[in-house]
């Protein structure tokens, strides 16, 4: 282990500003792999988009777009919240930073709900990718690649969110230590970076699962549900 | 630009309570656009309002704007590299039925 003086510097940087740069590199060094993570999924998406593009169109039609579009809302709540929790981190107010991560954490924790919600219908409505698969009363088709990868890319961001709400824990738990001061908030710096890449996954996600079918349909006729 | 030694960047709220309206409005516009039809387009208009929403999230709620030049290079190269991605998956997939098929 790397001995750690008062000021948080570990022993082996000359000071907390070259600290906080490595780290930051070392944080977008990691996002850029999940970025080509995610992006394997999205490349996958085009190619079987291109290949099946009505049945892209019907599994899209299947998804609920008023829950997707609340917690797409929810979300950039919470990123507002850990921009702010960091904020007060850089300022050295422990205690908001506790409260702002609590509530980003909640926030969290409203997205993943509404998507358990919107994961039963699909299970109730037989759109889980196998054997019990049924689409328009007919077993199989297309529409299972749609929502095989819907419930991947999705599944995979959930997981992510998960992750992310047990590092907000680790910074709740470290604000109430205070500390956090203006000059080494690195560690809720980072977590922010991580958060924020979760919600920019999803701002990509929310248009290209839940809207793509829309159009030529009026708003409410089919938002979601088996008809 | 990098930030001055020991001395913390602290963004004033007021760009942060505008980025957030700006993906709140971002957010409204691409599901009023998405029942428009605008043919092989919507897509693209969809995709351009998610870029500019994840450009603004890059570059203020997650400081890129004033994280030192080489940050900024980190950052940008893992945009590169996705594009890598689907350029040399998508010339394959979708120009596999341009070419002949030799016995």
């Amino acid at each position: 282990m790397s001995s750690v003086d008062a000021t948080g510097l570990a022993h082996h940087f000359e000071d907390l500003e070259q600290q906080r740069e490595s780290a930051t590199l070392g944080m977008w060094a990691f996002l850029i792999t999940e970025i080509m993570f995610f992006g394997g999924l999205f490349g996958a998406y085009v190619v079987y988009r291109t290949m099946y593009p009505e049945a892209w169109d019907n599994g899209s039609r299947e998804l609920d777009v008023f829950l997707g579009a609340v917690n797409t809302t929810v979300l950039i709540g919470s990123s507002l919240t850990m921009a702010l929790a960091v904020r007060c981190a850089a300022k050295g107010n422990n205690k908001q930073v506790a409260g702002f991560t609590l509530l980003t954490m909640v926030l969290g924790f409203v997205f993943l709900g509404v998507k358990v919600i919107e994961y039963k219908a699909k299970y109730d409505h037989h759109l889980i990718p196998g054997p019990g698969f049924m689409y328009g009363g007919h077993a199989g088709g297309h529409e299972q690649i749609f929502f095989a990868l819907y419930f991947t890319m999705t599944g995979m961001h959930a997981f992510h969110m998960i992750i992310g709400a047990g590092l907000m824990i680790w910074v709740i738990l470290r604000a109430l230590k205070n500390s956090y001061t203006p000059q080494n908030h690195t560690h809720v710096e980072m977590i922010g970076l991580y958060w924020h890449f979760v919600d920019i996954v999803w701002i990509f996600l929310f248009p290209l699962l839940y809207l793509l079918g829309r159009h030529g349909h009026a708003i409410g006729a089919a938002t979601g549900g088996h008809h | 630009m990098s930030s001055e030694h020991s001395h913390p960047h602290i963004t004033p709220i007021k760009i942060y309570l505008a980025v957030f309206a700006t993906l709140i409005a971002g957010t409204w516009l691409t599901y009023w656009v998405a029942y428009k039809d605008f043919g092989w387009l919507n897509t693209p208009v969809a995709m351009a309002i998610a870029i500019v929403k994840a450009g603004v999230v890059v570059l203020y709620f997650m400081h890129v704007k004033w994280q030192s030049k080489l940050t900024m290079l980190y950052a940008a190269g893992g945009f590169v590299w996705l594009l890598t991605l689907f350029a040399f998956t998508l010339q394959d997939y979708f120009t596999r039925s341009w070419l002949p098929v030799y016995e």
